[in-house]
């Protein structure tokens, strides 16, 4: 059902001639996604999924949008006239889903994803973030520091 | 369906816990119902205590002292003409006040009225309030945009820039909290040499840690408590653009900001969302740096006869309200026009002493008879009333902030947001860590 639900809010994206409604959808669909993560025993990747892409980024999105003057792109006509190549695309994408899906099956032979018996997700993740991944965290948070840097920079009337 | 109510009376999980569905219905609804009554309350209190601030007497004509008020404000709203601005987005304006309230709401799912007390304990219950109060912020833009008028979009723009600026101190403040949850040591400065350095999200836990290290969070580590629990505060009177950071919807400058163009119904609901959602994060900071559901010096006085003394304090307060109704019955004019108020209030004393009285029976008849259900009743009792009592001082303070302060011009809020609250935030973090680490 939240499968559905994510694949309905993903279509209601693509399709709606409303900016807005768009953005509306894909807030639908990120919290149907937080609702799959819940179902494969991640909290943790849940609730942060909650805050930071429904909570931060569609706030950015739809800030974004009304900043945007609209009424001229709701009035163009939607160019479709190479659909034959964009559906072989996505035939091809479906063939590569299903492959991927076939060769995946030994491993979750009861279709069912087994409950962690070890320590809490978020546990797990401070341990792996502190302690494995530790470099990729400090380039992540150094590439972020870039970008605020840039957004800075671009705002400023004087250097 | 019988079996489902009859088999959770006695355990001590939540339902969530116990996978009980009618229990977490029940819960569900009797929270609704709370926090419904409790904002009309808080409508009555601010009108009565705003005026009293300002040495002028507020609503006294509709019911004795105006109690009746916000029962007619209610009727007033909900029999107003609907009214949708022409070129407005109809979807979009319908939904707007829907999300904003689903967000104030769906926070008390994880808010700890007790050991037990809660709809669903989560692991991770802080995370998922921060994350449904940061949703809020969508209500308020798409409100602002459906409009399609430019006080109500400079208003939602506005506010929803300032929800966001002051999200970011909030969350640092409340992980300032959670840091404090995994030291595991007695007392003030206490940091046991056994902590393993693993703490808690859940509420519940947040709270029997303060239990377990015999000190609210507030004065941990002295300073620091203190001024994470300071920039929480302010953080959450800014995140429900509250005053003195209301200029979003003062009515001065931008009319009426993001609702101005919602009336009646629609508008009662950006009402309810609004005071719904300041109960909501005043219940996050009682649980966090209060001691939740703990009444005073719960280690320091413990033992069974400091329990029944501190057992008898919801009575008492409400035999205390219903002294305070006598006496305005007593004070009321002589007049026969008051006759009708007169009588009223001398019903509505009754009626609270009549409470007072029946929660005075409850620790009594327990102390007496010591009967296994009316023992858990009393500490039931006793949590739900020390965690309401506590939220109530916030509700007060709110109004306070309200009456006294000036507002805030927006440039001078976002300043303080992030150039003040956040460099100090960041400070109290690093400094809680150390000192965690060290001591």
């Amino acid at each position: 059902m939240l499968s559905g639900l994510a694949i309905a809010g993903g279509l209601l994206v693509i399709t709606r001639r409303n900016a807005v409604h768009s953005a509306l959808a894909l807030i639908v669909t990120l919290l149907a996604v937080a609702g799959l993560y819940l179902m494969l025993y991640a909290p943790f990747v849940a609730g942060v999924q909650i805050i930071v892409y429904a909570g931060g980024i569609m706030v950015l999105f739809l800030f974004v949008i009304m900043l945007v003057s609209l009424e001229r792109t709701v009035k163009e006509r939607q160019f479709n006239r190479i659909w034959p190549i964009g559906l072989l695309a996505s035939c091809a994408l479906l063939a590569l889903f299903f492959s991927v899906f076939e060769k995946g099956k030994k491993l979750f032979e009861d279709r069912l994803v087994p409950a962690p018996t070890e320590s809490v997700n978020t546990q797990k993740i401070g341990e792996m973030l502190y302690g494995n991944y530790m470099f990729a965290f400090e380039i992540a948070s150094l590439l972020l520091l870039v970008a605020i840097l840039g957004a800075v920079i671009m705002a400023k009337k004087r250097i | 369906m019988l079996d489902q109510f009859m088999s959770y009376l006695g355990s001590t999980l939540t339902p969530g816990q116990a996978n009980n569905q009618l229990w977490a219905l029940i819960y569900v609804l009797i929270i609704f119902a709370g926090v419904s009554v409790a904002v009309m309350a808080m409508n009555w209190l601010e009108r009565k205590a705003l005026a009293h601030f300002q040495v002028r007497l507020g609503p006294m004509r509709v019911g004795p002292h105006g109690l009746l008020q916000p029962i007619a404000d209610a009727v007033k709203l909900m029999i107003k003409e609907d009214i949708i601005p022409s070129e407005a987005d109809k979807f979009v304006f319908w939904i707007a006040p829907l999300i904003g309230l689903l967000a104030a709401f769906t926070v008390y799912t994880v808010v700890p009225f007790g050991p037990s007390q809660a709809v669903s304990d989560m692991n991770i219950g802080i995370l998922f309030m921060l994350g449904v109060s940061s949703l809020a912020v969508l209500g308020v833009v798409m409100a602002g945009w459906a409009s399609n008028s430019h006080y109500p979009l400079i208003g939602a723009l506005r506010s929803s820039a300032q929800m966001v600026s002051y999200e970011v101190a909030m969350g640092l403040a409340v992980v300032c909290a959670i840091l404090m949850t995994s030291l595991h040591g007695l007392g003030l400065y206490g940091v046991s040499k056994l902590s393993d350095g693993t703490g808690t999200l859940s509420m519940i836990g947040i709270v029997q840690a303060q239990q377990e290290q015999h000190v609210w969070f507030l004065f941990k580590f002295f300073p620091l408590g203190l001024i994470a629990f300071v920039i929480f505060a302010i953080a959450m009177v800014a995140e429900t653009n509250r005053a003195p950071f209301d200029l979003p919807e003062a009515e001065s400058e931008l009319t009426a900001g993001f609702h101005t163009e919602y009336s009646g119904l629609r508008w009662s609901l950006f009402m309810l969302a609004e005071y719904a959602a300041m109960i909501a994060v005043s219940s996050i900071a009682v649980t966090l740096w209060l001691g939740g559901w703990l009444r005073p010096f719960p280690n320091l006085l413990a033992g069974p006869t400091w329990d029944f003394i501190f057992a008898l304090f919801p009575g008492l307060t409400f035999l205390g309200l219903g002294a305070i109704a006598f006496l305005g019955t007593v004070r009321m004019p002589k007049h026969p026009y008051f006759k009708i108020q007169t009588i009223g209030l001398a019903a509505f004393g009754v009626v609270l002493a009549g409470i007072g009285v029946l929660l005075l029976a409850i620790p009594i008849a327990a102390k007496v008879s010591n009967h296994d259900i009316l023992n858990r009743s009393t500490e039931a009792l006793m949590n739900v009333y020390w965690f309401v009592a506590k939220v109530a001082v916030f509700m007060y303070l709110y109004i306070w902030y309200r009456a006294t302060w000036p507002r805030y011009r927006f440039d001078q809020l976002m300043k303080v947001g992030w150039k003040v609250m956040l460099p100090i935030s960041l400070g109290v973090l690093i400094l809680t860590a150390i000192v965690g680490v060290i001591l």
